[in-house]
């Protein structure tokens, strides 16, 4: 009754493009666990344009991404239940299956089987109380993503005078929101001395209207004791630490946060699965399999992506080789090759290679650790060089892409290592 | 004269650089990666146009997210939503429905975003 091939926790753009992909590989007995009441995800809230230019070839909304991703699902019949959250996933022992525990009106709490499980469930917003900044507590303090979920789903009213910390995307779209909504944006402090943030962002949000972005500023204190009075934002050092004689005060009854995002990885450090300090998300195989068999990750609970389209991408892979897990399983007997993240490279996803399972063409994905200008990205194996690209510009909100074709990659012997070289040095 | 701006065709966000003449004609562009590039810095620099994206209620005030059908022109943006702030509009709508008709007069239709029932 309640055992299944694979289990996909999380409706948002990885489970379902995760889950799509999987049934076109021919699993069919397969469900999609989502906790809010309807699929889609932070899509349902992201109202702005720019998603889909590479999976569609056009500029959509969110929510029309998420519905076409929706309309995929259920025209394949893809069975999901909403509004049921997952509490728990475990190895059974003396079986390769997984126990998927969870919670809902229609099922109370229940145990469900199956054979492989698609860790899908994004990640969520770091909160004032990991930001250590000082002041009171009061109402008039949200982070972004709450913010904008209250004013495009709720259609709610939260504020007339807004200063926004963090340059992040959702900070730069709500800052553009907010002043459609009929309110002033005074300032966007960002702490680092390049936006988070997409470029795009930073033109079409701020400098359209006319709103300042204060790079290697914060805010040092929260005023107001019952209602949000106004912050004070200073300059910061080198060492991003507030400069004494700088600060000023700006008087508002808003302050949102957009100071990063955290994936959301409970359930996955729960199961056992080894996590990678470096991303906060699973520590993943070229078929993205996290340390435990038949358990995958994929989108933006195994790395924070800048774009939908590429955790649209990655997911389908997942989906494909949860299939070929479940049909035929993965090959364990060859050689696995570490990828390591050398110079200016924070991370990489795979963070490690098993030559057998190597697809046709196989993706490197990685953040670079700061701005880099007129570089070449250099991926090696030992002396052997096996890519090497130039770029103009590299920034950390931007994620890159590399792909290697299997017989680049099929007899090497000695761990990759993914790294920036700076010209002229 | 030389004008600097950053392309928004896509998340690359090229900087450009255009080349003006005296009647603020642009002659050349450069730094751009494909053909949008050149086509957004002739457009910015004489007429730039957003689509603007926002939330139109339904007659019992649930929020519709939408979108101008084509972009506008960019002084005309707050017109948009002040136009279509004050509108109601009926249940239910598809993706892609027409929800509201010619958005302050700039000849361009405001239409759902999502499907609500």
């Amino acid at each position: 009754m309640n055992e299944y091939s694979l289990l996909i926790i999380g409706g948002g753009p990885a489970g379902m493009a995760a889950a799509v992909a999987a049934k076109k590989a021919g699993v069919d007995d397969l469900l999609i666990l989502e906790r809010d009441s309807v699929l889609g995800g932070i899509l349902n809230q992201c109202i702005h344009n720019g998603f889909g230019l590479h999976t569609f070839k056009e500029e959509l909304t969110g929510p029309e991404y998420a519905e076409r991703y929706a309309n995929m699902v259920k025209e394949q019949g893809i069975p999901f239940e909403l509004d049921t959250m997952v509490l728990a996933v475990e190895k059974v022992q003396g079986s390769d299956k997984k126990a998927v525990t969870v919670i809902s009106a229609k099922r109370g709490v229940q145990t469900l089987y199956a054979k492989a499980v698609i860790l899908a469930m994004g990640c969520r917003e770091r909160p004032r109380g990991a930001l250590n900044i000082p002041g009171s507590r009061p109402q008039g303090v949200y982070t972004a993503g709450t913010a904008q979920k209250l004013v495009n789903l709720e259609g709610a009213k939260i504020g007339k005078e807004v200063v926004i910390l963090g340059s992040g995307d959702i900070g730069l779209i709500m800052a553009r929101r907010m002043t459609l909504e009929g309110a002033h944006v005074a300032a966007v402090a960002e702490l680092m001395p390049y936006s988070s943030g997409l470029k795009r962002n930073i033109v079409q949000c701020l400098d359209d209207y006319g709103i300042p972005l204060l790079l290697s500023h914060t805010v040092v204190d929260i005023k107001g004791r019952e209602k949000l009075e106004g912050v004070y934002i200073a300059k910061v050092d080198e060492n991003n630490r507030p400069i004494e004689g700088t600060q000023e005060y700006y008087p508002c009854d808003t302050l949102l946060l957009s100071c990063g995002l955290i994936p959301e990885n409970e359930l996955t450090i729960g199961a056992g699965v080894e996590i990678d300090p470096r991303t906060n998300g699973a520590s993943v195989s070229e078929s993205l399999e996290t340390s435990v068999e038949g358990v995958f990750s994929c989108g933006n609970v195994l790395h924070v992506h800048d774009l939908v389209d590429f955790v649209s991408e990655e997911s389908a892979r997942a989906g494909e080789n949860a299939a070929k897990y479940i049909q035929s399983g993965i090959d364990r007997s060859s050689k696995t090759l570490a990828v390591n993240a050398g110079n200016g490279v924070r991370y990489t996803v795979p963070s490690r290679i098993s030559l057998a399972n190597l697809a046709p063409l196989n993706h490197i994905r990685f953040r670079v650790t700061g701005v880099y200008k007129n570089v070449s990205i250099v991926v090696s194996s030992g002396e052997k060089e096996l890519l090497r690209k130039k770029s103009q510009i590299l920034v950390p909100s931007e994620m890159v892409d590399l792909i290697l074709k299997q017989d680049k990659l099929k007899d090497l012997d000695n761990d990759i290592s993914v790294y920036i070289e700076e010209v002229g040095v | 004269m030389i004008k600097e701006l950053t392309c928004i065709c896509c998340p690359m966000g090229c900087a450009l650089k255009a080349e003006l003449d005296d009647k603020g004609q642009v002659i050349s562009v450069s730094g751009n990666t494909c053909i949008r590039g050149e086509n957004y810095a002739r457009s910015e620099l004489t007429a730039p146009v957003r689509t603007v994206t926002t939330t139109v209620l339904s007659k019992d005030e649930k929020p519709i997210p939408v979108k101008t059908k084509e972009p506008v022109p960019k002084e005309k943006i707050f017109e948009v939503v002040e136009d279509i702030k004050f509108q109601r509009i009926d249940l239910p709508v598809k993706m892609g429905d027409v929800v509201v008709k010619n958005a302050a007069d700039t000849g361009i239709d405001i239409v759902a975003t999502r499907s609500v029932d």
